[in-house]
């Protein structure tokens, strides 16, 4: 069965959705957007990295990642420059090393449109295992984690006051983000990761009132993407990654019409009509 | 003393070279109104997170009773849009309650029929309201109330002053309450402590409008009759603006 690229291909899609769905969420709530793009930008340098000591891509993307996450919590306490400098800042500067590398690294020659958009339908067995493993765990500790993160989110001095350590769990959770970003580039690509994180979680905001509600269907909107998406992707030839965000955007304006609204006012008219 | 929840002892921060606060000393016992007092800038809210543990002193020491529970109101929370969010789950965000517990703590701040509405949707008032029923509901040893009146009008701020008033009786527990309202720091509290990045004067409410310093830094015009005005209403206000007919 695993024998079959496109089946692996679902498998491993499908693992993804599941966790991007959580992690979103949490990006969008805590305006991280951007930051998901820095780490995006850093995977090509972890990509490099393991080409040239031929060494695991996902291990090396997620060390390289990390490494960025850490100094990036590192700058914030040590510098008087916003956010938003600060992830531009780390993104273009590893963005060029990695570039600097490239050239110089002669003998290495990588498909730099599959580093870029992604190329699920080359995912291997070891790929499956480390997505549903590495995927797993970072659910878990989401879930453990939910209470001080979430506190935090809402309120910091709140949730510390009150004996929940919400630094710590940041700090843990953007690890998590850069474990995902490593995990999901074989599928979307560098360019197109925060879209995968971010387009589920906002399609769910306009469906839910709770912020359970919005975790699940964040969730389920990524699932929907990834499987319509790669069917797509196959049937009209066309790069996967960009054809399941396409799906996932699809997705995202059908919630933006006025569903509530519309049930409610026939339910009224039938009352009139009465 | 033994029953001291949380103490002070000569605190101070100090950020970019400049004092915050200093010299801060004050003493929560169990059972105990503490009123923080002062005019903006003055120090309170950061007298308030030492209090809590929130923040380091960069001089002095904070002790905080262990195994004590802390319940905080701060002054603003700003709820992002993109987060949906119900009274409920604001009610649970620190501690799983019992959706009966959740009831009766919103009833004692009087919107209880908000519990499904969505956070963005209250008023300052009812989210004031809201942040007290979250704090009395944890049944804490300990709580701060940063401003909690702020946003409300004048007679739900009276009533959620009884309702402090009664969470003490009720629960025992010792309060650390910032207003800049002088008249209910006359009438609620047992001690008042009067801050302008240091202690300006400290003591009991009535003898607090004697000192001079304290005359200084508000200035002489306070009146005293509107400070100690008693309300001789003689109906009372529902949250909601009808009038209460159980009585």
């Amino acid at each position: 069965m695993f024998d079959d690229f496109l089946f692996r291909a679902f498998v491993a899609g499908i693992g993804l959705a599941i966790i991007t769905g959580p992690l979103g969420c949490f990006i969008v709530w805590r305006r991280l957007s951007y930051f998901g793009d820095t780490l995006a930008h850093s995977a090509l340098l972890g990509v490099l990295i393991a080409y040239a000591l031929s060494f695991n891509i996902i291990l090396s993307v997620f060390v390289i990642s990390g490494i960025i996450s850490l100094s990036l919590l590192y700058l914030q306490k040590k510098t008087y420059l916003p956010n938003d400098a600060l992830l531009g800042l780390l993104a273009h500067s590893v963005l060029a090393i990695g570039l600097v590398l490239l050239g110089l690294l002669t003998f290495i020659r990588i498909d730099l449109m599959g580093l870029l958009f992604g190329d699920i339908l080359s995912v291997n067995f070891q790929d499956i295992l480390i997505i549903w493993i590495g995927g797993a765990f970072v659910l878990l500790l989401l879930i453990k984690l939910w209470r001080p993160l979430f506190a935090g989110t809402v309120n910091s001095d709140l949730a510390k006051a009150e004996g929940l350590n919400p630094e710590l769990a940041n700090s843990i959770f953007t690890i998590l983000i850069a474990a995902v970003i490593a995990i999901s580039i074989k599928i979307v690509g560098i360019l197109l990761i925060t879209g995968l994180l971010i387009l589920p979680a906002s399609a769910s905001r306009n469906l839910s009132s709770t912020p359970i509600q919005m975790v699940i269907i964040a969730s389920i909107v990524g699932l929907i993407s990834v499987v319509l998406g790669l069917f797509s992707s196959i049937t009209w030839n066309t790069a996967t990654g960009p054809t399941i965000l396409s799906v996932a955007l699809g997705i995202f304006v059908l919630t933006l019409f006025p569903w509530k609204k519309l049930l409610i006012s026939k339910k009224e008219i039938r009352l009139i009509n009465k | 003393m033994e029953n001291s929840l949380i103490e002070l002892k000569n605190c101070g921060v100090i950020r970019n070279n400049k004092w915050l606060v200093r010299g801060i000393s004050l003493k929560v016992n169990q059972g105990q109104i503490v009123t923080l007092i002062g005019p903006n800038g003055s120090g309170k809210s950061t007298t308030a997170k030492m209090a809590l543990g929130i923040l380091k002193p960069d001089e002095g020491s904070n002790t905080i009773k262990s195994n004590i529970k802390i319940s905080y109101v701060p002054q603003k929370i700003s709820i992002d849009w993109s987060l949906p969010l119900r009274v409920i789950d604001f009610m649970n965000l620190i501690e799983k309650f019992t959706t009966s517990e959740i009831e009766e703590a919103l009833s004692l701040t009087g919107i209880k029929n908000l519990i499904f509405s969505d956070v963005r949707n209250l008023s300052g008032g009812e989210f004031q309201r809201l942040l007290m029923a979250r704090a009395i509901a944890k049944n804490p040893d300990f709580l701060v109330l940063d401003e909690p009146v702020q946003g409300v009008d004048y007679p739900g701020e009276i009533a959620l002053y009884k309702t402090i008033q009664e969470i003490v009786k009720n629960i025992n527990c010792g309060i650390l309450l910032i207003s800049h309202n002088l008249h209910v720091v006359m009438s609620q509290t047992d001690h008042v402590i009067c801050l302008n990045g240091h202690v300006c004067c400290s003591g009991a409410p009535k003898s607090i409008v004697k000192e001079p310093e304290y005359i200084k830094l508000f200035g002489k015009n306070i009146d005293p009759t509107l400070a100690f005005y008693q309300h001789e209403h003689d109906h009372q206000h529902l949250p909601d603006g009808s009038v209460d007919q159980s009585n």
